[in-house]
């Protein structure tokens, strides 16, 4: 019978429209309740913003690419590895933290709820064992599948059924959330020497196109009911001028609509769209251009996207994407280290270090793209904050993004004051234009929180005060009424929670974590598909021929999983 | 220049981990102060006064601060650890990481240092008099960016991985040096006085390695061009003049294809 009350805090919940009214938040058993008992222990909000638990649509945080971005590189542990704090685990990495890290650091921005973004299905349960060993946090992993053998196989053939009994399949195989689509046909490509830039470019022996594949996974997604919608990074990431694919990619929604129960109104999610915004022929500020603003016009006006933006925090990071031919490219544009594994038949992973360098030109285009995308959604329940953890920044950073977006002046500053090409990137982007425009906390809100929960299908557990919702609430050190005037104190506010309550349970208190054990859950999505003699004996046949495991032993075991937290989806009812 | 002596009275079970042990620490601190600074066993920290009898005085600035370290300190890392400036003098043989990622100063140690001495060291004088063990002046696991500047000089041999991801300053071994010299290295200088069994400037691109003994086992990456008169440490001699790794990338500058310069004296 744990009671809370967070009194006089200034609520803002989009869900409920709520824009910095001031009121109390109940708390009981876990859950927001209409009020508690006299007993109920009081948090003093007063001059504070509360918020629901944060949520993070696109973040690489557990499985074999992560851990191997961990052991590849020690330097980004160095001097950055304090002593353990007395009731804490230890905490390493700066760009890769470890699994503890991980947890304590969202839990710091008052996270609640964070997506992994790409997990490789035959490593399915490396991705369950490091959530597991991730505190606080609830977590999901989306199995990446547009270079999937069989996908390719019958999105050729136009079999889209078979497709929806494969996915169910791999779905509760892998226990996972959603279809990720990583350069689709670009990996398997690869594979053979080439990539696919547009979204015609035929991948070899499969004679099948990025846009075949894109379509195929909408039509197997809305023909599955999935809460989240086909999760997509798009082919030609990073390299200039590939707008255009993004625009024919983005365009391929056109004709869809979302078919789900769970609120979900987009057929696509289009991940870290900065990386995808790029006009000219070179990274030259000669050449480069942003072309945000002619992706963004398209995204304003069509319901069927959501999109997150990929913010590039001007640090040291370590790119790693299931994007394995990016990979290799960056290593010869960087020659720092580069490693690559292959998935057999199912994808692969890159990965190098990156510095994203305020004294160079594209760094500072690059940071600057990623703020215009966040500043020109019209709706900002369908444009989420991320940075790619950790591939344009640590997500740990984003109190920062949320600072430079909150604050014209923070942004002006640094054009001005920190990057060395600062009138290079004005005239070649358009955050010259945007100088004076500003998002406000209820933006940030809808950003973070209600929007991001929606498009994910998981409105119903997260990103909301409603009463009866799972007590995940934050309490920063903000004044809706009286807004810092240092940009600075949106950081620092943003980045130490005052308070943080997960599933009801005080997590962080007075800025401090107080208690970390906390059940954290792992969300899946069980699909139910009518039975399917081909599908499986395609799978079978596929294990015996070409996998190096035998079909028994691929499925995630029950143990793998810890604390499963089931979306039933069944579409023979 | 004030003197501050310490005399290591008590070994610790584990080894210690002294990365407070510098001048900059202990300037313009009391002989009491100095004996509160921490110094760390495995995970427990312990006042240095523990370990340690502390005499003398710390001047009012690191560049003003000498420490002179007395007793057996071959079980302790670290010392010296990111020092910007004054002088540390050890009468012992030390473990590893001594003067690492040092940016300024002196550190002499009287004895043997055991590896990583000096690793990604920016600047200052270090010279050990005695033997090392691997990775002397080389870049942290895993760092692509090494020491940059400073002198290192060890008067006895060497083990392997030495100047790895180096960048600039100079390393002087003045006995023979193992395998892995110069590796992947990016600028400065490494001058060996004896032998060196082999793999010099393995994936090298810029830089130079001057080896007065014999090279057991070249790298085939590395390709004669002339014989030229080089001043080295103070003597001039003539040496055969090799580029290489021809095996990696080496960029134009101004109009010059840029090598490593490996000079094997004649
Ligand atoms: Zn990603």
């Amino acid at each position: 019978m744990t009671e809370y009350i967070i009194k006089n805090g200034c609520v803002i919940d989009p869900t409920q429209g709520i824009n910095g009214q001031k009121m109390d938040i109940c708390i009981k058993d876990g859950k927001i309740v209409d009020k508690v008992s006299n007993a109920a222990k009081v948090i003093d909000a007063a001059g504070k913003t509360v918020m629901a638990g944060g949520v993070d649509i696109h973040s690489h945080v557990a499985g074999p690419k992560v851990n191997a971005g961990r052991l590849f590189r020690p330097e980004d542990k160095l001097f950055k590895s304090p002593m353990r704090k007395s009731n804490l685990r230890m905490e390493m990495g700066f760009s890769v933290p470890s699994v503890s890290k991980t947890g304590y650091d969202y839990a710091r921005l008052g996270y609640g709820f964070v997506m992994e973004a790409a997990m490789p299905p035959l490593e399915a349960a490396h991705v369950h064992e490091e959530i597991r060993d991730t505190p606080i946090i609830d977590e999901a992993a989306m199995p990446v599948l547009a270079n999937n053998w069989f996908l390719l196989e019958y999105f050729k053939n136009h079999e889209i059924e078979n497709a929806g009994a494969y996915a169910s399949w791999i779905l509760n195989a892998t226990r996972g959330y959603a279809l990720k689509c990583v350069n689709p046909g670009g990996t398997e490509a690869w594979g053979w020497g080439l990539n696919c830039i547009t979204i015609h470019d035929k991948v070899p022996y499969f004679d099948i196109t990025p846009a075949e594949i894109v379509k195929g996974l909408i039509e197997t997604n809305e023909y599955l009911r999935l809460p989240h919608s086909v999760h997509v990074h798009a082919n030609n990431l990073g390299n200039p001028g590939n707008y255009t694919t993004t625009l024919d990619t983005l365009k391929l929604v056109e004709g869809y609509k979302a078919n789900n129960d769970f609120d979900r109104e987009q057929v696509m999610h289009h991940t870290h769209i900065q990386f995808h915004c790029y006009g000219g022929d070179s990274f030259k500020s000669s050449s480069f251009e942003s072309k945000s603003k002619e992706v963004m016009d398209y995204v304003n006006k069509q319901k069927g996207l959501t999109i997150d933006t990929g913010n590039v925090t001007l640090d040291e990071t370590t790119t790693m994407t299931a994007d394995g031919p990016f990979e290799y490219h960056l290593t010869h544009l960087n020659h720092l280290k580069w490693t690559n594994v292959d998935v057999e038949l199912e994808t692969a992973a890159g990965i190098v270090p990156f510095i994203y360098d305020p004294k160079t030109y594209i760094a500072g285009a690059q940071w600057a793209i990623g703020l215009e995308v966040a500043l020109f959604a019209k709706d900002k329940e369908r444009c989420f904050i991320t940075t790619d953890h950790p591939n344009a920044g640590p997500f740990w950073r984003y109190p920062r993004i949320y600072k430079w977006l909150l604050s014209a002046k923070a942004r002006n500053d640094l054009i001005a004051n920190e990057l060395k090409y600062g009138d290079k990137v004005i005239d070649t982007t358009y955050i010259g234009e945007l100088s004076d425009k500003e998002i406000s906390l209820y933006d940030l809100a809808q950003m973070t929180r209600s929007g991001v929960a929606k498009s994910l299908g998981l409105s119903h557990l997260y990103g909301s005060l409603k009463t009866g919702m799972n007590a995940n609430v934050a309490v920063y050190d903000i004044d809706p009424e009286n807004l810092p005037s240092d940009p600075e104190q949106y950081e620092t506010a943003f980045g130490n929670v005052f308070a943080f309550f997960k599933d009801g349970v005080l997590c962080v208190e007075n800025h401090e974590i107080v208690n970390y054990s906390m059940p954290k859950k792992t969300v899946w999505v069980n699909s139910i598909v009518p039975e399917n003699k081909q599908v499986e004996r395609d799978i079978r046949d596929k294990f015996l021929r070409t996998y190096t495991v035998d079909l028994e032993n691929y499925a995630v075991f029950d143990e793998h999983v810890h604390n499963p937290y089931k979306i039933k989806v069944d579409i023979t009812q | 220049m004030n003197t501050i002596t310490i005399t290591l009275a008590k070994q610790a079970q584990l080894y210690l981990e002294a990365d407070l042990i510098t001048p900059d620490q202990f300037a313009g601190k009391s002989t009491a102060e100095i004996g509160a600074i921490e110094i760390s066993e495995g995970k427990i920290r312990y006042p240095l006064a523990s370990f340690a009898k502390i005499e003398g005085a710390a001047g009012p600035t690191p560049e003003e601060t000498r420490i002179v370290l007395n007793g057996d300190w071959s079980r302790v890392k670290r010392i010296g650890q990111q020092m910007s400036a004054g002088e540390i003098i050890i009468n012992s043989n030390v473990d590893m990481y001594t003067g690492g990622w040092m940016k300024g100063g002196k550190i002499t140690v009287n004895g043997n240092a055991d590896s990583f001495t000096g690793i990604a060291m920016a600047g200052g004088e270090l010279t050990i008099k005695g033997n090392c063990q691997n990775h002397v002046g080389s870049a942290y696991r895993g760092d692509w960016r090494g020491m940059t500047g400073g002198v290192l000089r060890v008067m006895g041999n060497v083990g392997n991985d030495i100047g790895t991801f180096m960048r600039g300053g100079t390393i002087i071994v003045e006995g023979d040096a193992f395998i892995h010299v110069h590796t992947h290295g990016e600028g400065g200088t490494i001058i060996v006085k004896g032998n060196v069994e082999g793999r010099v400037g393995g994936q090298s691109v810029k830089g130079d390695v001057f080896v007065n003994g014999k090279i057991d086992y070249m790298m085939p990456g590395f390709k004669y061009v002339d014989d030229v008169t080089k001043e080295v440490d103070g003597v001039s001699a003539v040496y055969a003049h090799y580029i290489g790794d021809l095996g990696e990338r080496h960029p134009d500058v101004k109009g010059q294809k840029i090598f490593t310069n490996l000079y094997l004296k004649k």
